[in-house]
C-alpha cells in the first residue's frame, strides 16, 4: 500500500473538504458495513454522503409500470445502501412523479434529501409548488436554479423562500462546462448555498476557478456527469483496470470515476443517474473505503486521457 | 438559451431508447385494431386520389383530418407527452393541422387541382410510401400486425402521408393555403427524423 493513499488512519472523518480514508485495505463485505463518506453543507451544517441519486433521463419514464416500480426498486437500494441526496427537474419529463411515487412506496420515512430546479423564464413559485406535489415533500432542502434560466428572476424567489423557512437550500446549475464565467461572478455576488457543475475524470476545468472559489466561499458543489452519461465509461470498460485502482478499494472502472469526482475536497456530493438496483450498489460502494490523494488523483486523470 | 450552439443533438433527448420503444409497444398493443383501420384509410386516400371530384377530395381530407387528430390526441397528447414535455406542442400542431384541414372542407374550398407533373409523382411515391412501405418495411422485420407503424395511428407514416397527398393535388386548397398545409407534417418528420438519429446515438 503506497502512503499517498492514506491521509489518516480514523475509520471516517467528517468534515468540510476532508477525506475518510481507510489505513487498511478492507474485503467488499467489510467496506459494505462502513457508513458511507459524507461531506458537511458549509452554509447548514448538515452532513449528506458523498454520492447521490440523478434521474435525468433514468427516470423519466413515463406511466410505464414496471418501469416505476423498477425505479422505486432503485431508490430503496440507493437509501438501503445510505444514500440521501436525489436530484431531479421540471425540465426530466415524468422524473418528479416517479421519485415521488417511489418515496411513496418505501416504508417508513425515506431519509432523502430533496434537490431539485427551478426552470422557468416566467413565474418560478406556481412551477416550484407543483414540482412538491410531484414528489410528495413538505418542502424541497434544496432549489437550485436549472441552467442559470433567469436566475435574476428565480434567485431572489428562492432566497425568499429560504427566508420564510419554505426552503433549506438555494444553489444554481450548469453542465457540461457551459457558462463558467456568469456562474463564477453569481457565486461571488449572490448568497447561494449550493453550485452543481460537470466533472469527472475528464471535464475538469471547473478545477481552475469554479471549485477553488466554492472552497474559499463554503459552497457546497453538487456534481453532475460523473460518467458523462455513459460515454467516459463505454470506453474504460474495454481497459483492464490499473493497479492503482486497488490501492483506492475500487473494483470496476464506475468506481475509479466516482472516487475521483468525489475525492477534490471542494465536492460535496456527486449524483449519477441509473435505472439499475446493481449500478445504484457500485455507486454507494465509492463512497466507502480508501480515497485517492492529490497526487493519485492527478495520475487517475492522465491515466484515463492517455487512453 | 443564450448557449445554443454548444449543445448536440442528444443533449436534447430526455428518455431513453428502451423508454421510448416501450411507449410505442404499449401504445400499439393499447389502440389494437386500430391499425388495420389506419391501413384501411390509407388506402382508401389513395383510391380518393385517383378522383378529382370534389365529394372524393373532400372526404380525402376529412380522412387525413382524421389521421392527425388521432396521432395528436391518442399518441402525442396521451402518451408521449409523458416522458417528452415537447410532445404537448406536437400534439398542438397536429390538432391544428387537422382543424386547418377541416375548416377548408367545411369552408367548400377544395377545388379540383391544377396538376404538375413532378409534384403529383413525388406526392405518390410520398403517399404510397406513408401507407403501404412503413408497414411492409415493420412487417419484413418480423413485427407483428399491432408492432406496424400505420398511417392514421404513428405519426411519421401520417405526416408522410399528409406531405404526399397534399404534393399530389397542388391545388387542393387554393395556392394561398397549400404551402402553409405543408410546414406542420414537414417540420413534425424533421423532428421524428432527429430523435431517431439521437436515440440510435446514445
Amino acid at each position: 500500500m503506497k502512503r499517498r493513499t492514506l491521509l489518516n488512519r480514523l475509520p471516517w472523518l467528517v468534515a468540510p473538504g476532508a477525506f475518510a480514508l481507510r489505513a487498511q485495505a478492507e474485503s467488499q463485505p467489510e467496506r459494505a458495513a462502513l457508513p458511507a463518506l459524507t461531506r458537511v453543507i458549509a452554509s447548514s451544517g448538515e452532513t449528506i454522503p458523498v454520492v447521490g441519486l440523478g434521474s435525468w433521463i433514468t427516470f423519466n419514464v413515463g406511466n410505464d409500470r414496471a418501469a416505476r416500480t423498477q425505479c422505486a426498486e432503485v431508490m430503496r437500494a440507493f437509501f438501503g445502501a445510505g444514500g440521501r441526496l436525489i436530484d431531479s427537474s421540471p425540465m426530466y419529463g415524468s422524473s418528479q412523479g416517479v421519485i415521488g411515487d417511489g418515496l411513496q412506496s418505501l416504508a417508513g420515512r425515506p431519509p432523502v434529501f430533496s434537490a431539485d430546479k427551478v426552470w422557468t423564464s416566467s413565474a418560478g413559485a406556481p412551477q416550484i409548488e407543483t414540482s412538491r406535489q410531484l414528489w410528495r415533500v413538505p418542502q424541497f432542502d434544496l432549489l437550485q436554479v436549472h441552467n442559470l434560466l433567469a436566475w435574476e428572476q428565480q434567485l431572489p424567489l428562492l432566497q425568499a423562500m429560504k427566508a420564510d423557512g419554505r426552503l433549506r437550500h438555494v444553489g444554481i446549475t450548469t453542465s457540461e462546462g457551459r457558462r463558467h464565467r456568469e456562474v463564477e461572478q453569481i457565486m461571488r455576488s449572490q448568497r447561494i448555498d449550493f453550485v452543481q457543475l460537470s466533472y469527472n475524470l475528464l471535464d475538469r476545468e471547473a478545477e481552475e476557478r469554479l471549485l477553488p472559489l466554492a472552497q474559499e466561499r463554503g459552497i457546497a458543489v453538487l456534481v453532475n456527469r460523473p460518467f458523462r452519461q455513459g460515454d467516459l465509461l463505454r470506453p474504460l470498460q474495454r481497459q483492464p483496470l490499473p493497479g492503482w485502482a486497488g490501492e483506492i478499494d475500487c473494483s470496476t472502472w464506475a468506481q475509479v470515476a466516482l472516487k475521483f469526482a468525489i475525492s477534490h475536497p471542494a465536492v460535496t456530493c456527486a449524483i449519477p443517474a441509473t435505472s439499475s438496483i446493481a449500478h445504484v450498489r457500485e455507486n454507494l460502494a465509492a463512497a466507502r473505503g480508501r480515497m485517492p490523494d492529490a497526487a493519485l488523483r492527478k495520475r487517475m486523470a492522465g491515466h484515463v486521457a492517455a487512453l | 438559451m443564450s448557449d445554443w450552439w454548444t449543445y448536440r443533438l442528444g443533449d436534447f433527448l430526455m428518455f431513453s431508447p428502451a423508454t421510448y420503444a416501450r411507449l410505442v409497444e404499449q401504445y400499439q398493443r393499447d389502440v389494437w385494431p386500430a391499425q388495420l383501420i389506419g391501413l384501411a384509410a390509407g388506402l382508401a386516400s389513395l383510391w380518393l386520389a385517383r378522383s378529382r371530384h370534389a365529394h372524393a377530395l373532400r372526404l380525402q381530407a376529412l380522412l387525413l383530418a382524421s389521421a392527425f387528430l388521432w396521432v395528436a390526441w391518442a399518441f402525442h397528447w396521451q402518451r408521449y407527452a409523458s416522458i417528452n414535455w415537447a410532445a404537448t406542442y406536437l400534439a398542438l400542431a397536429f390538432a391544428v393541422q387537422a382543424a386547418l384541414l377541416l375548416s377548408l372542407v367545411l369552408a367548400g374550398r377544395s377545388e379540383t387541382p391544377a396538376e404538375r407533373k413532378w409534384t403529383l409523382r413525388t406526392g405518390c411515391v410520398l403517399a404510397l410510401a406513408g401507407v403501404v412501405a412503413f408497414p411492409l418495411a415493420g412487417l419484413l422485420m418480423g413485427r407483428s400486425w399491432s408492432q406496424i407503424a400505420v398511417f392514421g395511428v404513428s405519426p411519421e407514416p401520417t405526416a408522410l402521408t399528409g406531405i404526399g397527398l397534399l404534393l399530389a393535388r397542388p391545388g387542393w386548397f387554393g395556392r394561398s393555403w397549400h404551402g402553409a398545409l405543408l410546414v406542420i407534417p414537414v417540420l413534425s418528420l424533421v423532428i421524428g427524423a432527429a430523435t431517431r438519429l439521437a436515440l440510435a446515438d446514445s
